[in-house]
């Protein structure tokens, strides 16, 4: 996929946004913002525009997908048509069939299903717009949402993307390294136990590569999930203080 | 529903019987933590294919047939062929699968199938183009299970490999010159290991499959490169698990590729 005409790498090592081999996009977060949502949350992430509402536990339709003994977590990843360069046609296509499945694996892995057998607990992860590794930043905004919601969890779910641009790995690729960048590795945590419950890669890399991404990955999720907890904090505390709800 | 119900509970008792034999570092079918169960690899068995191979891994059956036909190239790659891949869980194979649309677990496999080739290299799409920006050929791998076992990941993309280094291209049918082996520059293998407890095991049978918390794919090619990567399922691994796969999936990768591909 290489292309010529395209230098993702500047003389003195920046990328083409300026960013550092290892530095992220900047990530705001806002927990809370839906008025019928049980529990959500809006992300922006570099040009990514992301909301999660989650509904639930609630009962599980159809019947036969009821699981007796936990709960089913069931994510749906969904690009908005106008988020894309190229309108993308509604409705669920391969690739969001499986991000769906593996969103919903990583926040399983989480929420205390057992607690409420036979209920599915729906989140929804509308992509707005979409600027290159929006899987890691909709399982990172559907987190807060099932906090939002008063879901209990093991663990909050974080992730972040590494990658290799003209042989170099680096951090959080944008759209442009995405598009002509040599691999994809994104990767989800529960940063408390450091257990890792997303991981995927595509592309070109040798083994060291490939650790190397591993490890820039694992620690900026930790960083961004400094960032979840202070979100979670800014609407909670407040509350707290105002005597709450 | 019943079948669920029943699989259920013989999954308990098989789960004891796997977990007490893993716990005396042993699995129920003999084979060590590392170790494919047989595989059997026949090509060309669907003449009127432009490629075909059945693959036997254990009792796990997959054939992936290959039609190749002249189309569009897709906008922003005018100078290259195009390849898709598509898995159908076909109700023959067991009596969990439902005929219909493929569903998210057939569109999965498919997809970690196709990123592992594609990835790789593996099809010479430039040396696939009759026209630039106007026609070109496109490769369609359709996987068909046949018989449920296990660990499809493997089987299927040794099915598809296999199938890709069996395939003629058909340009003497469409008027396109010459009929010519279709352009293969690299040999793929996916490794697939479970995680029972604390154990990690590569190619799980049906029964290991229906106890493991996570599951792992990993698809790698000649010199070491790794092209591709899934987890599964809803358990996790720790960074030295996942490590040491992808470390293993490197050299036995090799070893198959030497062994079952060349």
């Amino acid at each position: 996929m290489e292309n010529k005409d395209i230098k993702l790498i500047n003389e003195d090592g920046t990328r083409i946004d300026g960013r550092r081999p290892d530095e992220l996009r900047p990530i705001r977060m806002k927990v809370g913002l839906l008025e019928r949502a049980d529990g959500s949350a809006y992300l922006e992430w570099g040009g990514n525009k992301i909301l999660a509402a989650v509904y639930g536990p609630r009962e599980m339709y159809p019947k036969h997908q009821q699981d007796p003994a936990r709960a089913v977590v069931r994510a749906r990843y969904s690009m908005a048509p106008f988020s894309v360069d190229e309108r993308k046609r509604p409705g669920p296509d391969r690739r969001s069939v499986e991000l769906s499945m593996v969103i919903s694996n990583a926040l399983s892995a989480a929420v205390l299903t057992e607690e409420f057998p036979r209920t599915v607990i729906d989140v929804f992860i509308e992509v707005l717009q979409a600027d290159a590794g929006t899987r890691i930043a909709g399982l990172t905004a559907a987190s807060l949402a099932l906090a939002d919601a008063g879901i209990p969890m093991r663990d909050l779910v974080v992730g972040c993307t590494a990658g290799k641009i003209e042989g170099v790995v680096v951090l959080d690729l944008n759209k442009e390294e995405d598009n002509y960048g040599e691999a994809d590795v994104p990767l989800g945590i529960l940063p408390r136990t450091g257990e890792i419950v997303l991981f995927q890669m595509d592309g070109m890399m040798t083994e060291e590569e490939l650790c190397t991404a591993l490890d820039m990955a694992y620690n900026a999720a930790m960083e961004i999930h400094r960032m979840q907890v202070k979100a979670l904090k800014d609407v909670y505390m407040k509350e707290a203080e105002e005597g709450g709800e | 529903m019943s079948t669920k119900l029943t699989e259920s509970i013989m999954s308990e008792i098989k789960r004891e019987y796997i977990e007490s034999a893993l716990s005396r570092g042993e699995r129920i079918d003999g084979r060590g933590m590392d170790e494919f169960r047989e595989i059997k690899i026949e090509k060309g068995i669907i003449p009127r294919a432009e490629g075909s191979a059945m693959v036997t891994l254990g009792n796990t059956k997959v054939l992936a047939g290959i039609k190749v036909e002249p189309g569009e190239p897709f906008p922003d790659t005018p100078d290259r062929g195009v390849m898709t891949t598509n898995a159908e869980l076909v109700p023959v194979a067991s009596p969990t699968f439902e005929p219909g649309p493929p569903g998210e677990d057939a569109v999965e496999l498919a997809r970690v199938v196709d990123r592992g080739i594609r990835e790789s290299g593996m099809i010479d799409l430039g040396a696939l183009v009759v026209e630039p920006g106007e026609k070109v050929w496109i490769v369609f791998i359709d996987l068909y299970i046949l018989d449920y076992d296990g660990n499809l990941f493997d089987a299927s993309s040794l099915a598809a490999v296999a199938a890709l280094t069996d395939t003629v291209v058909p340009a003497e049918r469409w008027d396109l010159g010459e009929d010519f082996k279709l352009p293969v520059t690299k040999l793929p293998v996916s490794t697939t290991f479970v995680k029972i407890g604390k154990n990690i095991l590569l190619d799980p049978s049906r029964d290991e499959e229906a106890i493991a918390q996570a599951r792992i794919t990993v698809t790698t090619t000649e010199g070491g490169m790794i092209n591709a990567v899934q987890k599964g399922l809803s358990g996790t691994f720790t960074m030295d698990e996942v490590r040491k796969v992808i470390n293993k999936s490197i050299v036995i990768g090799e070893q198959v590729r030497e062994r079952y591909l060349r």
